[in-house]
């Protein structure tokens, strides 16, 4: 036999620069489905193989390109491989060492955004029992987002419309480019460990889903779970979500919206104000008239209009008693009555005068309401106040009621 | 005494409204609490009025820890 024998190696060598010197397999673009996927731990390449409905071709991505994709490969997938097609000498097969890997359909970023947040929900990061509540009154609201913008200008401008008692603090951070995430997780850290607020907005204004990647940030998304107060996100527009979004405890559609969820509306604090203060009036008012009518019933019964039933010692009691009361209603309400009604228009039904409709008077003098016999002497001038008229008197004797 | 707050004022005058309707006071009770409700009423409605957001740093409050 005069044919030369060649080695394995030699013709496998061989094989393999035939394919090197074929120009088309150093750069070609290849689409088919993922199959036999498998990602090697301890070096990050990963072998698979592309199949379509009649053939298949093995596959390799090693960690220097494997680590550059933004979704991870999975069986059945489509995908359109960028690579060069060569041989492994040592087994004799040939296939393609792929160089980038694109989802054929959805974009990467889409396929990317799916899976982290599928993969964050099965860990339980988006579950309702971990949101916490948003309070009611914050005294602090913690601002992080862009300085420039509209988003900063249009929180700004809604916490100072409705709840002006707050305190913010803002920490401004970039909200796109390679360093946002880090930036943004840096300052919910910070805010969580000294409590800085007691409720955080995080977001930004509109833009395209590149824009926006940074709130799809996994190490963010861990951060704002973590953090030990309350999250309201708020990214971009009411169409836009992000991972961000379902870890907050609350997603707002825009920024401002943001600002009002974190906010009570400080009018209806006024209207609360108004209606205690008016249920404080009216409670008190209503305390005093029930004492009085216990007191009329007691004086109108038999006993005390009997004089030989009469006890002296308790009818004077009941007088104080009664004394006092008009003492609290003509003084204290009076005076109260006057200067609050100014604030709260719902008390001008409360007007102390009609205390003096219902027959009541007080005395005073030139100065000040009199609300005791002992503060006058014989002869002094006084006036009676009625609720249409007065009476000018003078002290003729001044008794202790109590002897 | 801590320094009242709006949030402060506006449950405790929510207290004594509610003691105030309840009855069973005192003459002398029911007139203190009165004039206590009269108070945080009026300051309720004072820092309502006189409000304005203040804007810190990130820094500073850390600072205060």
């Amino acid at each position: 036999m005069n044919a030369p024998v060649f080695t394995v190696s030699e013709i496998n060598r061989h094989v393999k620069a035939m394919f090197d010197s074929e120009l088309m397999m150093q750069s070609i673009f290849i689409s088919g489905e993922i199959s036999n996927f498998s990602n090697h731990y301890a070096t990050g390449h990963m072998y698979f193989t592309l199949k379509d409905d009649k053939s298949a071709i093995k596959a390799v991505m090693f960690n220097r390109a494997a680590m550059k994709l933004r979704f991870v490969p999975e069986n059945g997938m489509k995908v359109i491989v960028l690579g060069r097609v060569s041989v492994f000498e040592r087994d004799g097969v040939y296939q393609i060492y792929v160089e980038q890997m694109q989802p054929d359909g959805a974009g990467a970023l889409a396929l990317a955004f799916e899976q982290l947040k599928k993969k964050l929900e099965k860990e339980g990061l988006f579950s309702p029992e971990h949101k916490k509540a948003i309070p009611r009154f914050p005294k602090r609201i913690g601002v992080i987002t862009s300085p420039t913008g509209a988003a900063v200008q249009d929180i700004f401008n809604v916490i100072s419309r409705r709840y002006p008692l707050a305190e913010i603090v803002f920490q401004p951070v970039s909200v796109q480019g390679d360093t946002a995430a880090e930036e943004i997780r840096n300052a919910v850290r910070r805010f969580s460990r000294c409590k800085g607020a007691d409720v955080l907005i995080v977001g930004r204004g509109g833009g395209s889903i590149e824009d926006l990647w940074s709130f799809n940030d996994e190490a963010l998304a861990r951060e704002i779970f973590n953090c030990t107060i309350p999250v309201i996100s708020a990214v971009g527009h009411e169409t836009d979500f992000t991972i961000c979004d379902f870890v907050s405890d609350l997603r707002a559609p825009t920024p401002s919206a943001a600002a009002e969820l974190a906010t009570p509306d400080i009018n209806n604090l006024y209207l609360e104000t108004a209606s205690l203060t008016d249920k404080l009036y009216k409670s008190y008012k209503y305390y005093i008239d029930r004492e009085q009518s216990k007191l009329s019933l007691l004086l109108s019964q038999r006993a005390f209009n009997n004089a030989e039933h009469f006890f002296d010692n308790e009818k004077l009691q009941l007088m104080n008693f009664e004394n006092r009361l008009k003492q609290s209603m003509n003084g204290r309400l009076q005076k109260e009555a006057v200067r609050y009604s100014k604030n709260v228009t719902s008390l001008e039904s409360l007007n102390p005068l009609s205390v003096l409709l219902r027959g009541f008077a007080f005395v005073s003098d030139e100065n000040q309401v009199i609300d005791s016999a002992k503060k006058l002497h014989i002869g002094q001038q006084i006036n009676i106040s009625f609720a249409d008229s007065a009476a000018f008197c003078e002290v003729l004797s001044v008794e202790d009621k109590k002897k | 005494m801590k320094k009242m707050t709006y949030e402060s004022a506006m449950k405790r005058l929510e207290e004594i409204v509610s003691s105030l309707e309840n009855g069973g006071l005192t003459l002398d009770d029911s007139v203190k609490l009165f004039e206590e409700g009269a108070k945080l009423a009026k300051f309720c409605n004072e820092q309502l009025k006189k409000a304005e957001n203040k804007i810190l740093s990130l820094d500073e409050v850390e600072e205060e820890v």
